[in-house]
């Protein structure tokens, strides 16, 4: 985002990440069959970058482990997001990109839900609307200047 | 494959058990390279449409391969329109002589396409909305199209066929957000459409200008789709809150402007407890009075009113619920005109299945 000069939240707090995931010696088990887990839904969206800072969802306590709860065998995957302050401008761009790196890394039989955590934004429903209406995600998805800055979002740095 | 279900509250509720339905799949059709949004049968019921996130819209039809029976059927993709759009084209929808169809895209415009030797040429652009067109519908004189938008507008066109010359006669901007849908009376000049705002709406022509004449309120969530029962005295709706939601207004013996005005539309039965998730689409059949349902969770779902019941407060049975139709979201259902009982759906598994629906 090039609007550096004029930050929302000039001072963000910084959280400690997460350690590295250590395989369990199930899932280097090949006849397993491992089910995907809420640390691996997290592994895949906690390293998406704030639109504003240079730091990630997980830095900023954008998202959390204990946000994110998933059901292999029922198809779901449902993700709370905090905004960093109430008035956050950015917490639908937020919100689409973490719903876009689940559409582009989840087998498509998962249904994605993407939710504001319960009185964390002062627009916490229609932002959950508008994520949760997949037509407007859809035509979101094909204008172009917005693709980009979800693709800078979403891009390993 | 048949497949019937009757969920355990029912049988409690109801005495003797009424005779169920079954949806036999006969036809998966692919082709298109992204999600599907919407089918539509031409007039006839000859020919199936299609329209998809890949830009383009596919026909599809039957030819008779020697065999017997629903084996003896080939359907098979008979013309790719492409060329038209730039961008997801979102809906359907054929004239009632079946010689148009128009179809309206995420780039804000409509294409009206004419058939001339087998294949079907865009013969006109309309432009006017400010961006993503949801939806379209033609009247059932085939003298006036329905366009509406997320810019939150409802546009009328009147058509000159003789001169394939379209005007914009009302641009009706009364819902508060993005219109999802239109949907003409069965027989008459009145447009239902329904919105992001939760809220459904009527349209009708007064003195050479179109007004809303009525909102039905009551859906707490987005209304994705509406279909008027035979008679025009009734609209069903689908909505994001998970639930279907019968209205029911003027009576078909006081079919004049001023009693349209005049009679409130009520809503009189809400289906809810079936859908997990969003309903995308809903299709009340002409010929059978059955109702089909789609939604995110999957599953389809058709309902028949119980005759028993007074008009004034009607009941509905699930005749059937198809479990995993397709393997994501299915966003269209629309039945057969021809009252063969025949449903077409899609979904965003980029396939349109073929149904064929009976008794058990």
């Amino acid at each position: 985002m090039a609007a550096s000069e004029r930050l929302e939240n000039v001072n963000p707090t910084i959280h400690r990440r997460l350690a590295e995931r250590e395989p369990t010696v199930d899932e280097e088990n090949d006849d397993i069959v491992d089910k995907i887990d809420a640390r691996e839904i997290f592994d895949l969206i906690r390293h998406i970058s704030d639109p504003e800072h240079p730091y990630s969802l997980e830095d900023l306590n954008v998202v959390s482990h204990s946000q994110v709860e998933v059901n292999d065998d029922e198809n779901w995957v449902k993700i709370m997001f905090t905004p960093t302050i109430p008035h956050c401008s950015m917490a639908t761009l937020i919100g689409l990109s973490i719903r876009v790196k689940l559409l582009r890394s989840l087998p498509p039989r998962f249904k994605v839900d993407v939710k504001i955590t319960p009185g964390s934004h002062a627009s916490e429903e229609a932002v959950n609307k508008q994520l949760a209406d997949k037509e407007r995600v859809a035509a979101a998805m094909e204008n172009n200047h917005l693709l980009e800055v979800v693709n800078q979002c979403l891009a390993v740095s | 494959m048949l497949y019937w279900y009757l969920p355990p509250h029912m049988h409690k509720a109801r005495g003797i058990m009424n005779v169920l339905g079954k949806l036999e799949n006969i036809a998966s059709l692919s082709g298109h390279l992204d999600r599907v949004w919407h089918v539509s049968w031409s007039p006839s019921g000859k020919l199936l449409t299609s329209c998809s996130g890949d830009k383009t819209i596919r026909m599809w039809g039957t030819q008779w391969n020697g065999g017997q029976g629903a084996q003896g059927i080939d359907w098979t993709c008979k013309a790719v329109l492409q060329d038209g759009h730039s961008r997801t084209v979102r809906r359907v929808s054929w004239s009632p002589c079946g010689r148009l169809l128009a179809s309206v895209s995420f780039d804000g415009t409509t294409c009206i396409w004419s058939q001339k030797n087998a294949e079907f040429e865009c013969i006109t652009t309309l432009e006017g909305h400010e961006n993503e067109v949801k939806s379209v519908c033609w009247s059932p004189s085939g003298s006036l199209l329905a366009t509406c938008s997320r810019d939150k507008s409802v546009w009328i066109w009147e058509v000159d066929h003789e001169e394939d010359d379209y005007q914009c006669v009302g641009v009706l901007s009364v819902h508060t957000q993005d219109v999802k849908n239109v949907c003409w009376h069965p027989y008459k000049e009145i447009l239902a459409s329904c919105s992001y705002d939760s809220t459904i709406k009527m349209f009708h022509e007064e003195d050479d200008d179109w007004f809303c004449v009525h909102t039905l309120a009551g859906h707490e969530s987005t209304v994705w789709g509406i279909s008027f029962d035979k008679t025009g005295t009734r609209l069903a709706s689908c909505s994001d809150d998970k639930t279907v939601k019968i209205w029911q207004g003027c009576h078909p013996d006081c079919q004049d402007g001023d009693s349209f005005r005049s009679t409130a539309w009520k809503c009189v039965c809400t289906l809810s407890g079936y859908h997990t998730r969003t309903i995308y689409d809903i299709d009340w059949c002409k010929q059978s009075g059955l109702l089909a349902t789609c939604s995110g969770d999957d599953t389809i779902h058709v309902f028949q009113e119980d005759d028993v019941e007074s008009s004034h407060q009607p009941t509905f049975n699930l005749m059937v619920c198809v479990k995993s139709a397709h393997s994501e979201d299915i966003n269209s259902v629309r039945w057969n005109p021809d009252g063969s009982g025949l449903l077409a759906s899609c979904g965003d598994d980029g396939i349109i299945k073929v149904w064929k629906y009976g008794q058990c």
